[in-house]
């Protein structure tokens, strides 16, 4: 694990910020993602699935009131998509900033 | 064949199995025993997370649960796989950069502090000792009830086989015999929610199944019809529940964030190669297991409606097989009171005269049903799996913390490799035996506990990691105030609420409901604990040192995900 940023000589300052810029840019973007993807996690479970529960029953999919269908079925559903959609996203990320490997 | 022969069979081929697996995989090197060498595959890790993640609850009780809870059990259904987006998300790759062996390790090296990583390894302890007792139970029951051998000879069998693979083969070991085990579980769960679904609904997926009209050509849909007899019956409605909105929500909150927070899957994720198959394996892991738990409710539906159906104003003469033999085991009870000789099974305490144990609904469901004695034998094999591979991964947990946080890193740093190997077998011992004690002597609460063991992973670790990755700043003064405020508000919560020790015990509790605080239970109070450890951390950090400049550091180097490099003790 490279811990040793510190230890970077003088001559190397200057790559050494570049670095930081990069790595606090990927940072930026990184967090902007899961602030979106966390709002759609508490959309389907406690929005619709909670909160909003009764008023979404009066909508009926088959045999499932909705409100039913997103605590017992649609939630898990979309936090599935939700991994695999930010696993996606990251790995664009990581290619982007040069931290693929 | 008998049932029995079957199961005879089907648990002596699954056995041979996870044996033979052990002694194939058997761990040479302390990294091999924590962490499994770090070479996992994204898709092995995920196998296993799911098989170590779903325990006897998930198998055995929490259909059960939903069935007679109806909509009041999406809280379970949401807090298990929801938890899985927040590790997957905030935690599970930056652990894996981090690179260490276990929880304490983390807590210990980022809060740069002994006292930091002894809070860790207490609060680890009180998790998974707790957790496990109530996997050793699940083992107890599934033999008792399908070989007919006596419960405690069945903890006993149980205790032998997980000490033999989880003592020599450590995290290695398990984890292949995990894979094993979660193809065994799922098969199992799922060939008679299948069967079940097209006897009832003519659909054989089980999750559309659930939604699908009744196969009787009435056209009436099943949860409609369930909705009808479980009002006509005087209960709630089963797409409603009873639980207030804030306390579904309280309950939710908790459940997902003490997912995120158990160190026995958080320690999965530091088995793969790199940051990137932390994440994928996060992402195959509740792929894996939401296809059990979008499952269970689909079986809730079907075999509460199937049970209704059979027992419901029917002649106690006439009744089938299987309500006996679960008589037997005092798991359902029958008290004529009206000396009709029929069954009347309603909400109405004072006229109801049918009690059935709701942990029995999965295992007794393929009975109901009328399949053929070898699923039967099937779901036996799967809830064994299941308690063992839960349990496996929670005895990990438990040397681990003893051998390298607690021996390696504070009571003996200059022990060897070789010493510390020992030393890990040996907790590991020592933990199996202490688990077992409490299968075969449980202390009348271990399955209150369990549900309470997610409370205090969100009271405790939940916040110090999730600050320690996103809040640079965060000091070790703060931190550990924060865990220490959060668990033990957390304990105190569960102590006067659930087991109403200050109130004159248990006979209490029932009392005590209306001046629970936000109209919260104890099983929900984690989230208020959580928020509470936050908000503590926080506070204190702005009246004390800040973090080291090196600590900062680091936490800008985990916050990258490449040169992961493996798992080192450095």
């Amino acid at each position: 694990m490279s811990v040793g940023i510190g230890r970077e000589s003088s001559n190397q300052k200057k790559d050494m910020s570049e670095k930081q810029r990069n790595a606090s840019a990927y940072w930026r973007e990184n967090v902007r993602y899961l602030f979106i993807l966390l709002a759609i996690w508490f959309t389907v479970s406690y929005g619709a699935g909670v909160l909003f529960k009764d008023a979404l029953d009066q909508i009926k999919v088959g045999g499932f009131k909705l409100g039913f269908w997103f605590a017992q079925q649609g939630s898990i559903y979309v936090f599935v998509l939700l991994i695999f959609i930010y696993v996606r996203l990251m790995n664009k990320l990581d290619k982007k900033y040069g931290y693929n490997e | 064949m008998t049932v029995q022969t079957w199961t005879y069979i089907l648990v002596g081929i699954t056995f041979a199995l996870y044996i033979g697996i052990a002694i194939w995989s058997r761990a040479g090197s302390t990294k091999e025993f924590y962490v499994a060498g770090g070479g996992v595959s994204p898709l092995a890790n995920g196998m296993a997370t799911a098989a170590d993640w779903m325990s006897a609850a998930s198998f055995i009780s929490m259909a059960g649960i939903i069935s007679f809870a109806g909509y009041d059990g999406s809280v379970y259904l949401m807090g298990w796989t929801g938890g899985y987006v927040l590790l997957a998300l905030l935690l599970a790759p930056y652990l894996r950069k981090f690179g260490k062996f276990t929880v304490p390790d983390f807590i210990g090296d980022r809060y740069y502090s002994n006292t930091a990583r002894m809070v860790a390894v207490f609060c680890a302890l009180l998790v998974s000792f707790t957790y496990v007792a109530g996997q050793m139970r699940g083992v107890g029951l599934v033999f008792s009830r399908f070989l007919e051998v006596d419960i405690n000879t069945g903890v006993v069998i149980g205790m032998v086989i997980v000490l033999f693979y989880a003592v020599l083969g450590g995290m290695k070991g398990i984890t292949y015999t995990q894979v094993a085990q979660y193809c065994v579980l799922i098969f199992a769960f799922m060939v008679p929610a299948i069967f079940i679904s097209i006897q009832m609904t003519g659909n054989p997926i089980p999750q559309l199944g659930m939604g699908s009209t009744v196969n009787d050509g009435s056209g009436v849909y099943l949860l409609d019809k369930l909705d009808g007899l479980s009002t006509a019956l005087g209960f709630n409605e089963y797409t409603n529940g009873s639980k207030s909105t804030i306390d579904v929500f309280a309950i939710t909150m908790a459940l997902m964030v003490g997912t995120a927070g158990l160190p026995h899957v958080i320690v999965r994720f530091f088995t793969v190669k790199r940051v990137k198959d932390a994440r994928k394996s996060a992402g195959l892991a509740l792929l894996l297991i939401a296809i059990l738990y979008t499952a269970a409710p689909a079986v809730a539906v079907f075999a509460r409606t199937n049970m209704i159906n059979t027992v419901s104003n029917q002649e106690y003469a006439d009744m089938p097989d299987w309500f006996t033999k679960w008589e037997k085991t005092k798991l359902i009870k029958f008290d004529d009171k009206n000396g009709d000789g029929k069954i009347q099974y309603v909400a109405d305490e004072a006229i109801n005269e049918l009690t059935v144990d709701r942990d029995i609904m999965v295992l007794a469901n393929p009975e109901i049903a009328d399949l053929p004695a070898w699923v039967i034998a099937l779901v036996a094999a799967g809830g064994l799996a299941a308690a063992l591979s839960t349990a496996a991964g929670l005895l990990l947990v438990i040397s681990a913390s003893v051998s390298h946080d607690l021996i390696k890193k504070v009571i003996k740093p200059g022990i060897s490799e070789k010493g510390e190997l020992w030393a890990a077998r040996g907790a590991a011992t020592v933990a199996v035996i202490i688990a077992g004690y409490f299968g075969i002597n449980p202390p009348g609460f271990v399955a209150a506990v369990v549900a309470l063991a997610f409370g205090l992973a969100a009271a405790s670790f939940f916040p110090a990691i999730v600050l320690g990755i996103f809040y640079k700043k965060m000091n070790k003064e703060g931190a550990i105030t924060g865990m220490v405020v959060g668990i033990s508000l957390m304990i105190f919560y569960m102590l006067k609420f659930k087991f109403g020790v200050f109130d004159g015990g248990k006979e209490a509790v029932a009392e005590l409901t209306k001046d629970w605080w936000f109209g919260i239970s104890p099983e929900g109070f984690g989230t208020i604990a959580m928020v509470v450890n936050f908000v503590v951390s926080i506070i204190v950090l702005q009246f004390t040192p800040s973090t080291p400049k090196k600590v900062q550091e680091i936490v800008e180097d985990i916050r990258i995900p490449s040169g992961a490099g493996a798992a080192v003790d450095h």
